[in-house]
């Protein structure tokens, strides 16, 4: 796992870009004014916050990062309608679980990505993690399987997110 | 404006719409508080997809300007419902909210609660 190097006057480059590109977005402008604005903000903002912010694994893999987006916001749709069929469908045949996944993932930013993920994605929400960070409970609407679900979080979102940040 | 850009807005607000009521729906129809949490999480964000993408489609044919706000208010969202979900869904195990009598695997809240690992192994712990 590689950790972050932080340079002096920049110290967060990434957060620094998005800050900027979401200062224009919301001011909806491309004037000079809000660009110099912007570009303050993005230099400054990041110089008096980067001593809080703890050292995170990077991004290894850009390409892998932007499928897998890709792949999680097609999974949104999907579980947007799964969900729906449920909530319409009888309660009784609901058939909820609590499920502890065991994580393979190291590092709190994967961890939380992880998470996020499994939130927004079909029937399961994350509910806790273990201390040791090493299990991740998770509530799902309607379990069939219980070795198929965590099978199924293992190989489609945490094996990703392992080679994106390469840990 | 056309009327087919109206009619495609007005099919966006729609979808957009019936999504939230399920969402909504969902809320006050599901059995208890942890299946309840999944239906604002997930069939919102689809609804308010639905609404930002028709709001942005009537801004850029009646007004001919190209808003961008929708789609931050998109990845706002998208970044803050998971964690919101979660921290209801830890907040319930905290106070021991009661989770409906055939929930699959209801001893591990005990363990999740304490941030524990779960009984049935230690051998994983280290």
């Amino acid at each position: 796992m590689k950790l972050q190097k932080r340079n002096r006057w920049i110290p967060m480059p990434a957060q620094s870009f998005i800050l900027f590109i979401v200062w224009l977005l919301l001011n909806n402008s491309v004037a000079p004014g809000q660009i110099l604005l912007g570009a303050f903000l993005a230099w400054v903002i990041p110089l008096l916050v980067a001593p809080m912010q703890a050292s995170q694994p990077r991004v290894l893999r850009h390409g892998l990062a932007v499928r897998y987006t890709l792949m999680v916001m097609y999974d949104i749709l999907v579980a947007n309608f799964e969900v729906a069929m449920r909530v319409l469908g009888p309660n009784r045949r609901l058939n909820p679980a609590f499920v502890a996944v065991p994580l393979d993932l190291e590092g709190s930013l994967p961890i939380t990505l992880l998470a996020s993920t499994i939130s927004l994605t079909p029937g399961t929400v994350s509910a806790e993690v273990s201390e040791n960070q090493r299990w991740l409970y998770v509530h799902a609407l309607h379990l069939e399987d219980e070795t198929a679900l965590i099978e199924q979080i293992k190989s489609r979102y945490e094996a990703p997110l392992k080679e994106i940040f390469g840990c | 404006m056309s009327t087919t850009v109206e009619l495609i807005v007005s099919a966006f607000l729609l979808m957009g719409g019936s999504f939230v009521l399920l969402g909504s729906f969902g809320l006050l129809k599901l059995p208890d508080f942890f299946t309840r949490l999944h239906a604002p999480t997930k069939a919102t964000t689809l609804g308010m997809a639905g609404l930002l993408i028709g709001s942005m489609i009537y801004f850029f044919a009646a007004e001919q300007r190209l808003m961008v706000h929708e789609l931050l208010i998109t990845l706002f969202l998208l970044i803050t419902a998971p964690v919101s979900a979660h921290m209801l869904a830890k907040t319930a195990l905290h106070h021991r909210v009661k989770s409906i009598k055939r929930t699959h695997g209801r001893g591990l809240t005990e363990a999740a609660r304490e941030r524990q690992v779960p009984s049935f192994s230690e051998d994983r712990s280290q």
